[in-house]
């Protein structure tokens, strides 16, 4: 009793079993849509597995997501350090085109580069997803107490110590909150980039969409709901574990 | 320990240091003292390479310190600042076993050192070790400071005003614990602060610098009794002057062997200052004087107050 208590109140836990029903159990529900929707012929999405698509969703938001955190972290870095100072203008200018250019604009330039399928997608999302990254690592590294970097150095830390053991644990709470952001407009935008041919849960959305088919819409969109749920109550555990040593930490 | 050899230093127009020549004895406890902008935290600040000079030489034990690698030389010496600096996302132990760990000390002798640290420095190692810097008092703070920069057995300890932001009462702890460190470590303490009776409470030399010049250098009763020039007499406080010099001077120097005086005695560590303030207190104008294990040494007398002082 008190395990499935404390089950129902842990919002991870619960959001992964709700999401793992949802991809797996997808077929069980037809009669459920059948029942909702009686004048459909075909009520459930065959056309792929659900889980096939999450898994297709999951590696281009998440892979989408790791590239930016990778180039955008470095970057962060890299314009926060003595040789890259003068280069802050010039990234936060980038950054920010990236943020502004609406996805579907950078889906719709690189097709004709790259063709269709999940590149043009992944060079969207990645795009999207940097400034919020940048912004956040430099906000983070810069929010690093100067006495704390000056005790550092004066007992002899290297710059390469300073960094990894003190500045980016010191601002790991603000960069991860950016990287929060990033991965949860990548999820939902992901789903956009089927209209390129990249197979994710946009596709029984879009099919839906275009054939007059509201269960295919409803069907794509619960798990993608549910990946945000997840995704969401996933780094709430992860801030809470790196603000341990705050003042009002959880 | 310490030699700096014509050293100067310019921050654009503004000339922090002045061709300065200073030696730091080993085992001294040095403080640098002046005005805002006399230069002396810079002076600090070369010893570690924090700041590189524009001319001249700086020495650590023989070593010309512009061949040495920083973070080497740094690890050779602790490094205490005012705002203290601890790192918030460690523990106190963490803190204290920095730079051990970057010198790839062992764990057991790490945890060893910690316990002994935080023993000396008045912090109950099993209460306190496991604790984060937000949940200490600045004073508490400023002692895992202390304990941290102690942690590697530097032989040079340099403090950038470490205590001036703490409230009189921790202050004075603080300085008594940093005396007692430096009689029993030995280790050769360089310290910087802007108050003259933190000064003359815990330097074995003084040296007063002002625009980057070294105006005086002594002991602090040579300061006090055969000030170099007006700038120091305004520093040592000519009102105060007197109880200035009675501070600097122990009741052990002035008591009279084998004399009684009624009373509570006073420790023969106290300051001349502290017996005056007691005899005003208490109204007599003697009073008895014991040990440190509290056996009876003799007597103090109110004439011995207004004697000149010893010089030998």
């Amino acid at each position: 009793m008190r395990r499935l208590r404390s089950l129902l109140t842990d919002r991870l836990a619960l959001g992964l079993l709700v999401l793992a029903a949802l991809v797996l159990g997808m077929p069980a529900l037809k009669p459920l849509f059948a029942a909702a929707f009686p004048a459909l012929d075909r009520p459930l999405y065959e056309a792929d597995g659900f889980l096939a698509l999450t898994l297709d969703h999951l590696a281009l938001a998440g892979g989408a997501s790791l590239i930016a955190v990778l180039l955008g972290g470095a970057a962060g870095i890299a314009v926060t350090r003595p040789f890259g100072r003068e280069f802050r203008g010039i990234l936060d200018a980038v950054a920010a085109m990236g943020q502004t250019f609406p996805p579907v604009a950078v889906l719709a330039v690189s097709v004709p580069v790259l063709g269709f399928g999940p590149a043009p997608a992944l060079i969207a999302l990645t795009l999207y997803g940097l400034l919020p990254i940048v912004e956040n690592t430099v906000a983070g590294l810069e929010s690093v107490p100067e006495p704390v970097r000056e005790a550092a150095r004066g007992m002899g830390m290297g710059p390469g110590a300073l960094l990894w053991r003190v500045e980016l644990p010191l601002a790991a709470p603000v960069i991860l909150a950016g990287v929060r952001t990033a991965a949860v407009v990548n999820l939902g935008t992901a789903a956009i980039a089927s209209t390129v041919g990249a197979k994710t849960l946009g596709l029984p959305i879009i099919v839906g969409l275009n054939g007059s088919n509201p269960a295919y819409v409803i069907q794509g969109a619960v798990i993608v709901a549910a990946l945000a749920v997840v995704l969401d109550a996933g780094f709430d555990r992860l801030a809470a574990r790196l603000t341990r040593w705050r003042p009002n930490a959880v | 320990m310490i030699s700096f050899e014509g050293v100067t230093k310019r921050f654009g127009a503004w000339t922090a240091v002045d061709n300065l020549s200073l030696t730091v004895a080993a085992g001294e406890f040095r403080v640098l003292i002046g005005p805002s902008g006399s230069g002396k935290s810079t002076v600090l600040r070369m010893m570690n390479r924090l700041i590189a000079p524009d001319a001249g030489t700086i020495r650590v034990e023989g070593e010309d310190i512009a061949r040495l690698k920083p973070e080497t030389l740094r690890r050779r010496m602790g490094y205490v600042i005012q705002s203290v600096g601890l790192f918030p996302h460690w523990t106190v132990e963490r803190n204290i076993a920095a730079v051990p760990d970057l010198l790839g000390w062992p764990r057991a002798r790490v945890r060893d050192r910690v316990t002994e640290l935080l023993t000396l420095l008045n912090l109950d190692p099993e209460r306190y070790r496991g604790a984060y810097p937000h949940e200490l008092s600045g004073g508490q703070q400023q002692r895992v400071g202390v304990a941290r920069a102690l942690a590697a057995e530097p032989h040079i300890l340099l403090m950038d005003e470490p205590f001036s932001a703490l409230d009189p009462i921790t202050r004075g702890a603080l300085q008594a614990e940093m005396a007692a460190i430096h009689t029993a470590t030995g280790t050769t303490i360089v310290f910087v602060t802007h108050d003259m009776d933190e000064a003359l409470a815990l330097a074995s030399r003084i040296a007063i610098l002002d625009r980057g010049r070294l105006v005086q250098s002594g002991t602090p009763l040579d300061i006090l009794t055969d000030p170099a020039d007006d700038r120091v007499r305004d520093l040592v406080g000519r009102e105060e002057w007197g109880l200035k010099r009675l501070a600097v001077e122990t009741v052990a120097e002035r008591t009279r062997p084998g004399e009684t005086a009624p009373g509570d005695p006073l420790a023969a560590g106290a300051s001349l200052r502290q017996a005056l303030a007691a005899m005003v207190a208490r109204g007599t104008d003697r009073l008895p004087v014991a040990d440190g294990q509290g056996r009876p040494m003799g007597a103090l007398h109110l004439a011995d107050l207004l004697r000149g002082p010893d010089r030998s």
